[in-house]
């Protein structure tokens, strides 16, 4: 599934193939996950438009004879009104980072970062859906839209091509004022680019959370011996004599970039979540949920 | 230790120059980096190494890395630890071989020298010629190359004798000069060396190779004293030292095995010991021959010929002894003239009878019982000696009067008679010399012997022919006649002095020698065999191995007896017309000394310690080096990753494990563990592939049934081969009918019937219920019938209502397979068993059923095809599926009465039971 990032326009037939047989595994992928959590609308607690019954109130001077709940008012002496709760659909808006790094994997029993990036969001936006909200992708240009049909879209729509280069950032094409969005990415691309985009986003009072999704080799960083690091496209190389000797520094670098993102989440009112690929991915769907369902409060 | 190292080609040496060399380039250059794949570099862009020596290969694995290169520069140098010195000489060269039976235990240093001479005359170009002092060449000196003699070598085996050393003496000095000789001597003395040392040095100078192993010997064992006495001797070393000695016989099943064995020691500078074996005289007659354990040769052999067997004789007396009086027993000179060399059993005649003792002897016994005389005649027909001694009872009796008695030989005359007593006139009668022809014929007769008293024979035509012995006026005094394949002989004087004096003669002692009665004397003498021809049956070779002769030619009686062994006379059995001799390499006079040689003839040991090449070793250790440098460059530059690590573990491993080969298992027992893992249903396979198929689905379609519905868990079914198959493992076998099965073997009904009383049970299906009922109306009823006739099959009724295999999970009243017949048959309740009242059904007996017996076509309603569906229909619609779940119900039903017996009759279940019976 991961592997299709390094597939070039010459090789589209066989693009299509792979992208035809993993689609349906995307989507089972995210339906399977979605499933453990337990669904509920999120109903504003009052009445309103929507479909579940809220409560009967007396009839009072200025409601309409349709409106009377005939069935209720019969077995009193006064009438009745039947209300609905009021549910209101909302925008969430994701958005997947799909540059060469997001394809890497230390180890083949772990699924790449992509991979797992590309099946929460599709979780998210299952769960999304059946609670009745609007789901849409950042980088196209569709406004976000309900039903099992843009899951579908959203699905073939991930699947869909690759952004150039080693490390992408958020672009927002489109960000409807006062949704939610989630970006999945590794983050270790340009910082300026994330902040900026959640400055952006924040002005529209867009909130969200950014997920990091790291391989644990990222992580720990356990090589050793004369080296050659090259990033996925090969475009940058570092070597160096003794890896070992490099670990401190870059876990501490590691750790700065991290409390970077931490620091603009916080400013900008947003979450920050970070997610190891040899973990399973329910436990970051729940905190997703729950965050984005803190959100609705 | 440095002296003993030598190189092939020192100058290879001088590359460990370049080692400091090497040692610098190594350090120059430091291991080729990794590439690796990491989106993280962008975050490690701008750092630094630390230091700049880590780059360098770390000193230990440069260390490894010399001492590779190092091992590999003296390993291609050729090492050789112990070099060989070779001796100077030239011209031809002789190598002569005592090759005697004492050369055999260390034959292999032997040999091991042999090469090393024939490798330094190899390289010095000589001729060689090879000799064994016990089969010399005909003719010149037989000279080759060196290397034509290499390949011979091992062909070469020492003989069984020694040799003769005349003949070697006129051989060697046949030859010309001038030849070197090397000798090589067995260490023992013999005659005519010192001759043969002479003629040796006379062609050229001589060597003497001489083995340091101690030669040790065993003598033919004596029976002596109630024990048997093995003497054992050695040559060599004086200290003290301790062997074991075995005897090897049959055993009564006629295995060959070890009968005895006893320790023997030798006190320091003791040369001589005898070891003394007490055994039953039953295992004693067995013993065929005594060896030195662990000593591979033929003087450590001791071959025992009939002279340990000692024959066992019973003695009767005819008249109950007088206490007190024992020289007036008949019975005692006969124990005195036999104790030494026969065992003596002595009680009722029954019991004695019973012993199979190779003679009786009736010391004036004069009227057997009928029975007796019976049992007595059969045992002298079949190859017994029956001897009696006359006296006063049978003088007296009416025993062979009218008509010849089968256990006398002769008729005797009433009363006997008396001549030289007080009362009567005449001397006591001298014996007549025996007749050619006579058994006795040959042995001289004291002047003295005389008889006062004997019984008379009536005269007969065959009287002369019976007679083997008579006195001085031709009346009989010993008797014989041959009675089947034994005989009956009769001394017609009494066993003991009353009548005559013979039994107090020597002569008596021999006589019975002759009669086979006693053993004969262990040394067969020239005088005793001359005259006849011996068969060898088994022989020794030198090594002390027992063969069968095959078809060796028979060798003269004087030959045996006298002649030294030799090709044609080699050490082992030789059997004659009615005894077994033995020839055996050490004699009972043989005695062992070293032999000594003059002090101008050097004499070196075997234990030369062969040049060891080392360059095998080096070359490898310098592989194995390079091996390790191989995974430590690949640890320390991180790509040993798991896998890899586990691989090179492996293969260091398998360079130094040895192979392990797991055990094959049989087919028999790859069966059991099938069918004992777990509970496995068994259908018998009738030879019909279509029928065995089904079976094999319906107890598959039974086993699923069972997996989901009960705690039984088979494992898929097996079809058992009545001829082959072990049928224990299987708690119930189907065995489906049909009409032109083949009946089972004989040990397929044993293996059968011990399935059923172990426990088993078989169910039959005859599968033709829709077209008759129980019985021999169908063809694959009357089948069954064949079929179950042999087995062990109790009492049938058909299924009674309150059988536990209505209940013993299901509640059910019918067992319908694809048929839906009522008839099954099963093992009869016990005529007693009654119905108490208020129970709801009879207190059966315990166990299971045996058979059950139906037709019903169970199988077929069980079997499912690979996909878990029914294979065939049964009945129509939901009364047809209703009816297939009854069948699968009634199986279920059978396993669980198969596995768990009558427990469902047990009457503690019964208020639960009556509960779910609604009563």
């Amino acid at each position: 599934m991961s592997d299709t990032a390094l597939h070039t326009p010459e090789t589209l037939r066989s693009r299509s193939e792979s992208v035809a047989r993993s689609l349906p595994s995307l989507l089972l992928n995210a339906q399977h996950l979605a499933a453990t959590i337990l669904l509920g609308e999120h109903g504003r607690k009052r009445a309103g438009m929507g479909d579940e019954f809220w409560q009967y109130r007396p009839a009072e001077a200025g409601d309409a004879y349709r409106s009377i709940d005939w069935r209720r008012s019969a077995r009193a002496d006064t009438h009745f009104v039947r209300q609905t709760e009021w549910q209101a659909a909302q925008n969430l808006m994701l958005g997947v980072d799909d540059a060469a790094s997001m394809t890497f994997t230390g180890h083949k029993s772990r699924p790449s970062k992509l991979r797992r990036a590309q099946t929460l969001a599709m979780a998210l936006a299952i769960l999304a859906v059946r609670g009745g909200e609007r789901v849409g992708l950042t980088h196209l240009a569709d406004p976000p839209k309900g039903g099992e049909a843009q899951l579908i879209r959203m699905a073939a729509a991930l699947m869909d091509g690759h952004e150039p280069g080693d490390y992408g950032a958020p672009k927002p094409r489109i960000l409807p004022v006062g949704s939610r969005a989630v970006f999945f990415s590794d983050f270790l691309g340009d910082p300026e680019a994330i902040e900026s985009v959640l400055h952006q986003a924040a002005d529209r009072e867009v909130k969200g959370a950014l997920v990091q999704i790291l391989d644990p080799d990222e992580e720990h960083f356990p090589y050793d011996g004369r080296t050659v690091f090259e990033s996925m496209t090969g475009a940058v190389r570092f070597e160096t004599l003794k890896a070992k000797s490099l670990r401190e520094e870059y876990l501490e670098r590691l750790k700065a970039r991290k409390a970077r993102l931490k620091e603009i989440t916080r400013r900008t009112g947003w979450q920050f979540h970070c997610h190891h690929t040899d973990k399973p991915a329910e436990p970051c769907l729940l905190w997703l949920y729950q965050t984005l369902e803190r959100g609705h409060l | 230790m440095i002296s003993n190292l030598a190189f092939t080609t020192p100058l290879l040496l001088t590359a460990l120059i370049a080692l400091p060399i090497l040692w610098w380039l190594l350090r120059a250059v430091p291991p080729a980096p990794i590439r690796r794949r990491f989106p993280g570099v962008a975050l490690l862009l701008g750092l630094k190494d630390d230091d700049s020596q880590t780059d360098k290969t770390p000193w230990w694995l440069l260390l490894l890395r010399m001492l590779a290169v190092a091992a590999a520069i003296i390993g291609f140098a050729g090492p050789v630890l112990n070099p060989q010195e070779d001796r100077a000489g030239s011209g031809p060269l002789l190598i002569a071989m005592d090759a005697s039976w004492a050369s055999a235990g260390d034959w292999q240093a032997r040999l091991e020298r042999v090469d090393l001479l024939l490798d330094e005359a190899a390289r010095a170009g000589r001729p060689v010629a090879i000799v064994q002092l016990g089969a010399l060449p005909e003719g010149d000196l037989p000279l080759q190359a060196a290397n034509a003699w290499v390949g011979r070598v091992p062909s070469l085996s020492p003989r069984p004798f020694e040799p003769d050393m005349q003949a070697a003496l006129t051989w060697a000095e046949s030859l010309e000069g001038p030849v070197e000789t090397f000798w090589f001597s067995d260490g023992l003395e013999r005659d005519g060396r010192d001759d043969l040392i002479d003629a040796f040095q006379d062609l050229g100078s001589l060597s003497v190779f001489q083995g340091a192993r101690d030669v040790l010997a065993v003598a033919p064992p004596r029976f002596e004293d109630g024990v048997i006495r093995v003497p054992a001797q050695r040559v060599g070393s004086t200290a003290p030292r301790d062997i074991t000695i075995t005897a090897h016989g049959l055993d009564p099943a006629g295995i060959p095995r070890e009968l005895a064995r006893g320790e023997l020691g030798f006190a320091g500078g003791e040369m001589q010991a005898t070891l003394d074996l007490d055994l039953p005289p039953e295992l004693r007659n067995r013993i065929t021959r005594f060896e030195i354990e662990g000593e591979r040769s033929a003087g450590a052999r001791a071959l025992a010929d009939d002279s340990l067997q000692r024959r066992e004789v019973a003695l009767i007396a005819g008249n109950p002894e007088r206490e007190g009086q024992t020289l007036l027993s008949p019975l005692h000179f006969l124990r005195e003239a036999l104790e030494p060399t026969a065992d003596i059993i002595e009680g009722e005649l029954g019991d004695l009878l019973l012993a199979a003792p190779d003679a009786i002897i009736f010391a004036d016994v004069a009227q057997l019982s009928p029975e007796e005389a019976l049992e007595v005649t059969a045992w002298v027909q079949e190859g017994g000696l029956l001897v009696r001694f006359a006296g006063p009872r049978l003088a007296a009796s009416d025993v062979a009067r009218a008509e010849l008695d089968p256990l006398l030989p002769v008729r005797l005359r009433e009363g006997g008679r008396t001549v030289g007593g007080a009362m009567s006139w005449g001397e006591p009668k001298a014996l007549r010399p025996f007749a050619d022809g006579s058994p006795f014929f040959g042995l001289e007769i004291p002047e003295d012997v005389t008889a006062t008293s004997q019984v008379l024979a009536q005269p007969d035509p065959m009287l002369a022919d019976r007679t083997i012995a008579a006195l001085a006026d031709g009346t009989p005094l010993v008797t014989r006649s041959t009675l089947g394949q034994g005989s009956v002989v009769l001394f017609h004087v009494t066993a003991n002095a009353d009548w005559s004096n013979l039994p107090i003669s020597g002569l008596f002692v021999q006589m019975l020698e002759r009669l086979a009665v006693s053993t004969r004397p262990a040394t067969p003498e020239v005088r005793d065999l001359s005259g006849t021809t011996w068969v060898p049956d088994e022989v020794l070779d030198a090594y002390g191995t027992l063969r069968d002769a095959g078809d060796m030619p028979g060798v003269a009686g004087e030959v045996l007896a006298e002649a030294p062994l030799s090709e044609t006379l080699l050490p082992g059995v030789y059997a004659g017309d009615d005894r077994r001799v033995a020839r055996n390499v050490i004699g009972p006079e043989t005695t062992l000394a070293p032999a000594t040689w003059p002090s101008d003839v050097p004499v070196e040991g075997m234990g030369v310690i062969s040049p060891t090449n080392l360059m095998a070793a080096f070359l490898t250790g310098a592989l194995a080096l390079l091996l390790i440098d191989a995974l430590a460059a690949l640890w320390l530059s991180g790509r040993l990753s798991g896998l890899a690590r586990g691989a090179a573990l492996f293969a260091a491993l398998m360079l130094t494990a040895p192979e392990v080969e797991a055990q094959a298992l049989t087919t028999e027992e790859e069966l059991a563990l099938l069918a004992t893992t777990d509970i496995t249903l068994a259908y018998v396979e009738t030879g019909d592939t279509r029928i065995d198929e089904v079976s094999r689905a319906g107890l598959q379609g039974l086993s699923n049934t069972l997996w989901q519905r009960t705690s039984v868990e088979p494992a898929p079914p097996i079809g058992v081969n009545l001829e082959t198959d072990e049928l224990a493992f299987f708690p119930m076998l189907y065995w489906p009918v049909t009409p032109d099965q083949a009946l089972p073997s004989d040990t397929a009904y044993a293996r059968l019937n011990t399935y059923l009383r172990s426990g088993g049970m078989i169910v039959f299906d005859t599968r033709d219920a829709d077209i008759g009922g129980f019985g021999a109306a169908t063809p694959t009823g009357r089948r069954l019938r064949q079929i179950a006739a042999p087995l062990d099959i109790p009492p049938l009724e058909p299924i009674p209502s309150d059988h536990v295999l209505t209940r013993t999970f299901y509640l059910l009243q019918d067992f319908p397979g694809r048929h839906l017949s009522r008839e099954v048959w099963v093992e009869a309740s016990p005529p007693d068993a009654e119905q108490v009242e208020g129970m709801p059904f009879r207190n059966l007996n315990d166990g299971v059923t045996p058979v059950v017996i139906g037709g019903n076509d169970w199988a077929a309603a069980w079997a499912v095809d690979a996909g878990g569906r029914p294979m065939f229909p049964v009945g129509r619609g939901f009364t047809g599926e209703r009816q297939r779940e009854i069948a699968h119900r009634f199986g279920v039903n059978l396993v669980m009465h198969v596995l768990s017996g009558n427990y469902k009759s047990d009457q503690v279940h019964v208020p639960a039971l009556l509960d779910r019976l609604g009563q």
